[in-house]
């Protein structure tokens, strides 16, 4: 190996590339930079302002904090609904208002000053609701003017009656236990916070008029083919809205005692910053409760903090309006970047350097010498089938396979010019396999694995496995599940070919090569299925060794075939027993000899075995060349191959036409035939082998004959 | 619905006329405003006493003359469907930067110069945001208003107004007059009409139009649309600096806390009163004049029957709400050209 080739393993192989695309497809990722940022906020903050963590000072600003949270609990409603609220500091101010002439200057209770500002804050609310949603105005300006006339409105009624509130003798105990008092250490407004969040956290993320707002937000005219009702979902948002804004109103009454010019002056630039600091999505349906109160905390501990820092007027605009353009620049960009950086960096090539291969040229004298015998096999549903990729035969004759459309069809014996559809599954199947009871068990494309019963019924028997600790990209879910055979005793071994990718992108596994492949068992007795070996390159076919000690598998991008010891003293092992072999592997099945056949989907190319060895090239050419222009594994010729139990090449069949089997994904050996399906192949072939038992089945191999 | 389709089309019509008059068998927002300006007009004419004077008169035009300054720049960025929040923050704070800095010796020249450069910067600021970073300009206005403000109050100078040095040209722009009219309507006129020449019989004028009406075909077909946005914006910021000289010429000093007061939604007002449709790619220089002329007259009458200034906003307030429910009904947002955060 070259310095260079050295410099490129190392390079590629053990720094983890595919991390970055890992955790980016990760939706929590859109909490991890507002949580950073209050990380950083409140250390910084916390450490240059002696006395930041004490108690008593925690216990004022977070006063201050739950007022504010309230009113950014509901801003972060309206825009996730897709508007925006620029009222609410108006709101604020007037149901503080509310409650204060009705305590003060009515001198009524302080229950009916609680309801007269929830009154106002829902009045004032529905008026936005109404003119956003029911009159579809644009809801910046149009909160914006209300804003100022509420504003204005409050401002001519303070003016009027701040002599009389001062004068006042009203006075009450829960009004001071409001403002003043602390339960449990934390003060009232604290706790309304806390609970109108997780009510709101909760209803949004588990009852139906959450969902539609989000759904309404996420996409209007979606929502409203949907049914949803778009314009009073927008509505009840304003609504939800003017409430949280009155409650925060209403407790600010109680703290000051008072309403004044300064009551919520600059809520609402405030609150619109929080919520967008926090993450919540300009535009809608991106965003949560809790990112909200992040922004709060967040905005509330900079102004605050500078403040107490000694800055002077006009520092709080200054610190909004940067935070402001920041987070919204930031919130664009990432929603409209992210796919695009995920696609660029997603695929992660590592190096690997191909062994050297016997040649399968004909006329080479190789035991994978191809040949022509294959192109002289009849066809089965030829123009009927689409992407046969595994066939398979009862005890009655009749022919199954998988299609591309996510159906299994039956091809009735004794001529297969009949077919039905046998079973609508909805995945692509591929791997089939009969079980003692006659079920036929499938791994199903992206899907999983399933079973359908004789009388035709499809059942989930696995979509995962246990999760692992240390990877990130979620490998409890099967992506590719490939092949599957059932031991003796009933279990079910299949593969799992990649974690990385769902089943339509194997080029791109192919090309990345990352080991990921995975060989699992499903225990139908519990219905558990366990991770029996993991790392590697595309595990394919699965096929249990004709005394049910031992299977073997096919391992594609790598050109091997390993054994897997279920019993004896390697037991939980795995050897390899064939490789380096010129071409890829895929399904392995039983031979009436006691060999077996093994499918060749491909063949190996030198240009791309010479890729393998520039991980650097594979990564630019998936990032600068259109899809169809990418070198990946020739698939245009394949073959079937017959191996023995020590891995020794009996014999190999081809198609040297090109015309009927160029790719091979199966094979199945039935009463002197060999049934043979391809994944891209319009038609399954019957091969007529010369010396096979004719009367030798699979079924009856695997669950001895018919009883 | 249909009556307002109809009155829609007609302001479509209108638009593709050559100019001249209001159309007035065609009814429409524009012409609507301007009878009510107009019997406004002879109302007060006829009920309040003082208000047929040239005194007035000459008043009412001279106090619209700043927001009608503002309102072209304004106009100019709504048109081009845009919208420039920062440009009451830019108008004073600017002013209020510059004046300090002659307060503080740095000679006039150079202190121009800085002024100038820093309300380029904020201009090209909002203008980069909004075309290159697609964030809606609503929320890119927003935070550089916000935080001009905030820079200038807290870093660059020491109280809330700024005093004009003696002698300073901006104090004698201040009591120049012609025929008795202050200088700054004639100001207002002149860029007016330069405005209306830029939109009307220049290439990029006409542009600003198809950019506002489709900015996607716009693209599409080959105009450069996003140089043309940072564009509108460093003019609505030039035009800002404009107004806030002439405000500081009459007044002899600057007061900073009119960014926290309603003028900004006052320019809003006067733009879509007169009819430029928030939705971009309607209007003109005329649209601006009906507007300011409404409003000029509304508050002077105001101010005359001795009306609180805190019942004034109430009274603009709801003004403005009808005029922003109304422009929704007529000029309705296009739900095809519309982006994702357009709100």
């Amino acid at each position: 190996m070259t310095f260079r080739e050295r410099l490129q393993a190392w390079r590629y192989n053990l720094v983890p590339d595919h991390l970055v695309g890992e955790i980016l497809t990760k939706r929590w990722t859109d909490n991890a930079i507002p949580f950073l940022a209050l990380v950083a906020t409140l250390g910084v903050f916390g450490s240059i302002i002696p006395g930041f963590f004490k108690l008593t000072s925690l216990q004022e600003s977070t006063r201050q904090l739950g007022e504010f949270s309230l009113v950014v609990i509901g801003m972060t409603v309206v825009m996730l609904g897709g508007g925006i609220d620029l009222s609410v500091g108006s709101i604020f101010a007037l149901s503080c208002f509310s409650a204060v002439y009705v305590f003060f200057i009515l001198e009524q209770s302080i229950w009916l000053a609680l309801a007269a500002a929830l009154a106002t804050g829902l009045v004032f609310g529905a008026i936005n609701g109404y003119l956003v949603g029911y009159l579809r105005l644009r809801a910046f300006l149009t909160t914006l003017v209300t804003f100022i006339f509420g504003r204005a409105l409050f401002d001519i009624l303070v003016s009027t009656y701040a002599a009389d509130v001062q004068l006042s003798q009203a006075s009450s105990d829960v009004l001071d236990f409001i403002g003043d008092g602390t339960f449990w250490g934390l003060s009232v407004s604290v706790w309304l916070a806390v609970i109108l969040a997780i009510l709101t956290h909760v209803a949004l993320t588990r009852s139906r008029p959450g969902w539609h707002v989000l759904a309404v937000g996420g996409s209007r005219r979606s929502a409203h083919n949907a049914g949803i009702r778009v314009r009073r979902t927008v509505f009840m948002t304003y609504v939800f809205s003017g409430f949280c804004s009155s409650i925060g109103g209403f407790l600010i009454a109680c703290r000051l005692s008072g309403a004044g010019p300064g009551t919520g002056l600059n809520l609402e630039i405030m609150a619109l910053t929080a919520a967008v600091v926090g993450g919540v999505s300009l535009g809608g349906g991106r965003g949560s409760v809790v990112k909200g109160l992040m922004g709060a905390i967040i905005v509330l501990t900079m102004t605050n903090g500078l403040i107490r820092l000694g800055y002077g007027t006009g520092t709080n605009q200054m610190v909004l309006g940067i935070l402001l353009a920041v987070a919204v620049t930031i919130d664009i960009r990432w929603l409209k970047n992210r796919h695009k950086v995920l696609n660029e960096v997603y695929v992660a090539p590592v190096y690997l350097k191909m062994g050297e291969t016997q040649s399968a040229a004909p006329g080479s004298g190789t035991p994978y010498e191809l040949d022509n015998r294959l192109s002289a096999a009849d066809h089965i549903g030829l123009g009927e089938l689409e992407g046969p990729e595994d066939v398979i035969l009862d005890r009655d004759d009749h022919l199954y396979c998988g299609t591309r459309h996510g159906e299994i069809v039956r091809f009735f014996a004794p001529d297969y010019k009949r077919s039905e559809v046998f079973a609508h599954i909805g995945g692509f199947p591929l791997g089939l396999a009969f079980d003692q009871k006659g079920n036929l068990i499938s791994c199903v494309g992206a899907m999983g694995l399933y079973s359908v019963s004789p009388e035709r019924e499809v059942k989930r028997l696995s979509a995962e496995t246990s999760r692992s600790w240390t990877s990130i990209v979620d490998d409890a879910r099967l992506r590719d599940p490939n092949d599957c055979d059932i031991a003796p005793d009933g279990r079910i071994y299949f593969t799992d070919s990649t974690k990385r990718y769902d089943a339509h992108d194997w080029a791109l596994d192919s090309i990345e090569n990352r080991a990921t492949g995975r060989l699992l068992v499903y225990d139908p007795k519990d219905g558990s299925t366990k991770t029996l070996l993991d790392g590697y390159r595309y595990t394919n076919g699965v096929c249990m060794a004709h005394d049910g000690k031992s299977l073997f598998f096919a391992e594609s991008w790598a050109c091997r075939v390993h054994r897997y010891w279920l019993d004896g003293p390697k037991a939980g092992t795995a050897e390899c027993v064939i490789r380096d072999m010129p071409g890829y592997p895929d399904n392995i099945n039983r031979a009436s000899d006691g060999n077996y056949w093994m499918a060749w989907l491909g063949m190996r190319t030198p240009s791309f075995d010479l890729s393998l060895r520039h991980p650097d090239m594979r990564k630019r050419m998936t990032r600068r060349l259109p899809q169809d222009e990418w070198l990946f594994p020739n698939i245009n010729t394949g073959g079937v191959v017959k191996f023995n139990e020590k891995g020794g090449i009996v014999e190999t069949l081809g198609d040297l036409s090109g015309a009927a089997h160029p790719m091979v994904t199966s094979m199945r050996e039935h009463k002197g035939y060999l049934f043979v399906g391809g994944i891209l192949n319009n038609r399954i072939g019957r091969y007529k082998i010369g010396g096979a038992d004719p009367n030798w089945t699979s079924p009856a191999s695997y669950w001895g004959a018919k009883p | 619905m249909a009556a307002f389709k109809g009155l829609a089309i007609g302001a479509k019509d209108k638009a593709m006329n050559a100019i001249g008059w209001p159309n007035w068998r065609r009814l429409n927002q524009e012409g609507i405003v301007f009878a009510i300006a107009i019997l406004l007009f002879a109302a007060a004419a006829l009920s309040l006493p003082g208000f047929l004077t040239a005194d007035n008169l000459v008043a009412i035009v001279r106090s619209v003359s700043v927001l009608g300054i503002l309102a072209l720049g304004m106009a100019v960025v709504i048109i081009g469907r845009g919208i420039d929040l920062s440009a009451v923050a830019i108008m004073a704070m600017s002013v209020a930067w510059y004046l300090q800095l002659l307060n503080t010796g740095t000679s006039d020249g150079l202190a121009f110069a800085y002024v100038l450069a820093g309300v380029l910067a904020i201009g090209l600021l909002n203008g980069f945001l909004v075309a290159y970073a697609d964030v809606p300009a609503i929320f890119v206005t927003l935070a550089t208003g916000s935080f001009v403000f905030g820079y200038v109050r807290s870093q660059l100078i020491t109280q809330d107004a700024v005093p004009v040095p003696q002698g300073h040209w901006v104090e004698l722009l201040g009591g120049v007059r012609f025929l008795d009219i202050p200088v700054e309507v004639f100001v207002f006129a002149g860029l007016a009409f330069l405005v209306f020449l830029f939109l009307r019989y220049t290439k990029w004028g006409r542009f600003i139009y198809f950019a506002g009406d489709n900015p996607v075909a716009a693209r599409n077909i080959g105009i450069p649309v996003r140089p043309m946005l940072v564009l509108r914006y460093a003019l609505s910021a030039v035009v800002a600096l404009i107004a806030g000289l002439l405000t500081a010429a009459s007044l002899h000093s600057i007061n900073t806390r009119v960014v926290n007061s309603t003028l900004l939604y006052d320019i809003v007002l006067v733009a879509v009163i007169g009819g430029i449709g928030l939705s971009g790619g309607r209007g003109g220089v005329r649209n601006v004049l009906v507007g300011a002329a409404l409003i000029g007259i509304l508050l002077n009458a105001m101010t005359i029957i001795d009306i609180p200034l805190l019942y004034q906003n109430l009274i603009k307030a709801a003004i403005l709400l009808g005029a922003i429910i109304v422009d929704g009904i007529i000029n309705p947002r296009d739900e095809q050209t519309a982006q994702q955060g357009d709100i």
